[in-house]
């Protein structure tokens, strides 16, 4: 942090000043002529929020994406399928069963084990390969997408909320001041927030496992050079295994996250492959807190852009890539 | 200009053993090439307006764009998915600047203008996305052109003044002049006909060219290309320029050809179709897209009645092309031509065994 300062001054006290507006805008209570401006912070407050747990999502799905392509270099293009295919389980476990927490552990086991499978009957065999594995991933998703519109139809699932999150919660951040003098706060779906949070718990996870313990030391000594570790006498390949295993599984649980506050049809998983992109371009490939960055980043711009700039929302998105790749071709915070 | 100048005289001595054969046109020995030109260019005579046109000049525009792709791919080592992007923007632009149904959003202009405007913006837009794509590289490059298409595909979507959303742009007028109408089934094979070998020349000429070899110097070793004072980067732009213009062409004679152009043609499905055509044909030979586009399209007109008349589900359609997409990406890897080729050599040298075989048994006798 000190070192980045000390190198990039200008660029810091951008930051900073940034940051600091941001904070403001958040919790001060807006100027009338700010609200005349740009309009009620109600909608600014709610757009933010919506980017945030909508960064989460994007987190979700972009860590596993960027996870398997930082040890194996490979693209896997079918993730945006994982994510679907759990976000089809979620639904039917919910649907069967009534519980919205047995149908995360199912869609996590079941997209994990498709995870493994197409480790070890696929891509194990074209190891080195990177091009033709990831053709091999496009056939594959398209193979996926046309058997889950067999199965599944092209309708709209959603799957449903339980009932103790149902409801918006009051937030202590102030929108307005009534005429009376009395404050109105911020009220937001409880239910975001909860797998707002848990995306980060999720994301701490990671971040401990991956720098705490020995399979994530194990894992980032692949990231950095796998030819030198399994020469070290790991067994490399089921390292490979489990970590294709845990990126699938994490698709599957966002597909449940977004079969959740969002829909699941036919197309989502195209959208969220391309968001994952997007947000592993940004933050950098094969870095974890580089996914986070890219998601909140790309899950503010889309929701900011979505409600100041509506027609041209997806150009936002599409103008930081442009802009990451001018200045950092390798993404915010990759290494190389 | 400094960048042809400094292929032509870094590349002529050390190809100057090997020129007869780099210069010349090998196709011209080849009778199979002629016998399919004739058969092309009498094809009217033999099929109806559907085949004409669903089949023979739809699978040479499909043909055309992934032609661009292989050059890319094949000889640059850069698989773009945006070249349907890019096709798709040139189509746009047809419609924009020329004459159509939506008259608030076409400005009108004649045939002959609009087409040239069309291609020049839409070779900027394909070299500007090369421009970016080049900073990064090998898989890399998929991503940023995967991502360049879909952004495209939801900006035509969403916006109205210039793209007209979802609904697209409807009865596009074709070219009508010297008394003939270009969009009738047979001057339009003809246009597709004509603008497809002309790709197809300039693809392999150019393959041949001092360019074109640095640039499979650069797609074979850039740093040993960068270290021989090729700028390695310019030669990939140029390259993407080059393909971008290809791409344009056959964006025109689509929009030609169906009269209407919307986001649904240049949606992200459609960008990985072009890369599944020049896979399965063969990125290696300028030949290997046309041959893709003529599986991809046969199977997409004729699928569903097979696959009824199998007994099965005939919306499976996409399921039977992704299927054979893995095949041939598993055991193939140069597509249909790298089939016939082994399946070819395995022939010459069973042939050659049994002949040795033979001459050696002679001679003992």
């Amino acid at each position: 942090m000190t070192r980045f300062v000390e190198r990039h001054p200008a660029w810091a006290l951008i930051i900073i000043i940034v940051i600091a507006v941001a904070l403001w805008l958040i919790f001060a209570v807006w100027p009338q002529g700010l609200e005349d401006a740009i309009g009620r912070k109600r909608v600014f407050l709610n757009a933010v929020f919506n980017g945030i747990t909508l960064g989460g999502l994007y987190f979700l799905v972009a860590s596993g994406f960027t996870l398997i392509f930082g040890l194996m270099r490979n693209v896997n293009l079918a993730h945006g399928s994982l994510y679907l295919f759990g976000g089809y389980v979620g639904y039917a476990i919910s649907a069967s069963t009534g519980s919205w927490i047995l149908s995360f552990i199912v869609a996590f086991i079941l997209t994990a084990l498709v995870g493994v499978l197409l480790q070890l009957v696929v891509f194990r065999r074209m190891e080195g390969q990177d091009l033709r594995q990831t053709m091999v991933t496009i056939g594959l998703s398209i193979v996926f997408a046309d058997l889950m519109l067999w199965a599944c139809g092209g309708d709209f699932y959603q799957i449903q909320t339980p009932n103790w999150l149902i409801g918006p919660v009051e937030l202590p951040l102030v929108t307005a001041v009534k005429s009376s003098g009395e404050p109105v706060y911020l009220r937001y779906p409880l239910v975001r927030l909860v797998i707002f949070t848990a995306s980060i718990v999720i994301g701490v996870a990671m971040w401990l496992a991956l720098n705490r313990t020995r399979i994530g030391m194990i894992i980032r000594a692949g990231v950095d050079d796998r030819d030198i570790l399994a020469a070290t006498g790991v067994r490399i390949q089921l390292v490979f295994v489990v970590v294709f295993a845990l990126g699938a599984g994490l698709a599957g649980i966002a597909g449940v996250v977004g079969g959740t506050f969002q829909s699941l049809s036919p197309g989502e998983d195209i959208r969220f492959l391309l968001a994952s992109l997007v947000v592993v371009i940004v933050g950098g490939m094969g870095s974890i807190p580089g996914a986070a960055l890219g998601a909140l980043i790309i899950g503010l711009a889309e929701q900011l852009g979505s409600v100041y700039i509506p027609t041209y929302a997806i150009v936002v998105t599409f103008l930081i890539m442009v802009l990451v790749l001018a200045v950092r071709p390798q993404g915010l915070l990759a290494r190389r | 200009m400094s960048l042809a100048h400094d292929a032509r005289v870094t590349v002529r001595p050390t190809a100057a053993v090997q020129r007869p054969k780099l210069r010349g046109w090998p196709e011209i020995d080849n009778p199979a090439i002629w016998i399919v030109a004739a058969i092309l260019l009498i094809m009217p005579l033999i099929a109806n307006g559907f085949f004409l046109i669903e089949i023979f000049a739809t699978t040479m525009i499909l043909g055309i764009m992934a032609l661009s792709l292989m050059f890319l791919a094949g000889y640059g080592g850069m698989v773009s998915l945006m070249q349907l992007t890019i096709a798709g923007f040139s189509a746009y632009m047809v419609a924009v600047f020329g004459v159509s149904g939506n008259a608030n959003i076409s400005l009108g202009w004649p045939w002959w203008l609009a087409v040239p405007m069309a291609l020049a913006l839409a070779t900027i837009f394909g070299t500007l996305g090369g421009a970016l794509a080049v900073r990064t590289e090998g898989i890399y490059t998929i991503m940023i052109t995967l991502a360049i298409g879909a952004a495209f595909y939801y900006f035509t979507n969403q916006n109205w003044a210039i793209f007209n959303g979802h609904t697209g742009i409807n009865t596009v007028a074709t070219p009508h002049f010297w008394g003939v109408n270009w969009r009738a089934d047979i001057p339009f094979y003809y246009i597709v006909l004509a603008v497809a070998a002309l790709c197809y020349l300039a693809v392999d000429y150019i393959s041949r060219a001092p360019f074109g070899l640095a640039l499979q110097g650069v797609r074979d070793n850039p740093r040993r290309m960068a270290a021989l004072g090729f700028n390695v980067n310019a030669h990939r732009v140029a390259a993407y320029a080059f393909a971008s213009f290809v791409a344009a062409l056959a964006g025109v004679l689509q929009v030609w050809n169906y009269r209407q152009i919307s986001p649904g043609s240049v949606s992200v499905g459609a960008c990985i179709d072009i890369l599944i055509i020049a896979v399965v044909g063969g990125i290696t030979r300028p030949i290997g897209p046309f041959i893709g586009a003529l599986i991809f399209v046969l199977l997409r007109t004729f699928a569903l009645d097979f696959l009824v008349k199998l007994g099965l589900d005939g919306n499976r359609f996409r399921l039977l092309i992704g299927l054979g997409f893995l095949a041939i990406v598993f055991w193939s890897s140069d597509g249909v031509i790298g089939l016939w080729q082994s399946w070819r050599h395995r022939q010459r040298s069973a042939a050659a065994r049994s002949s040795g075989r033979h001459s050696q048994g002679s001679g003992h006798g």
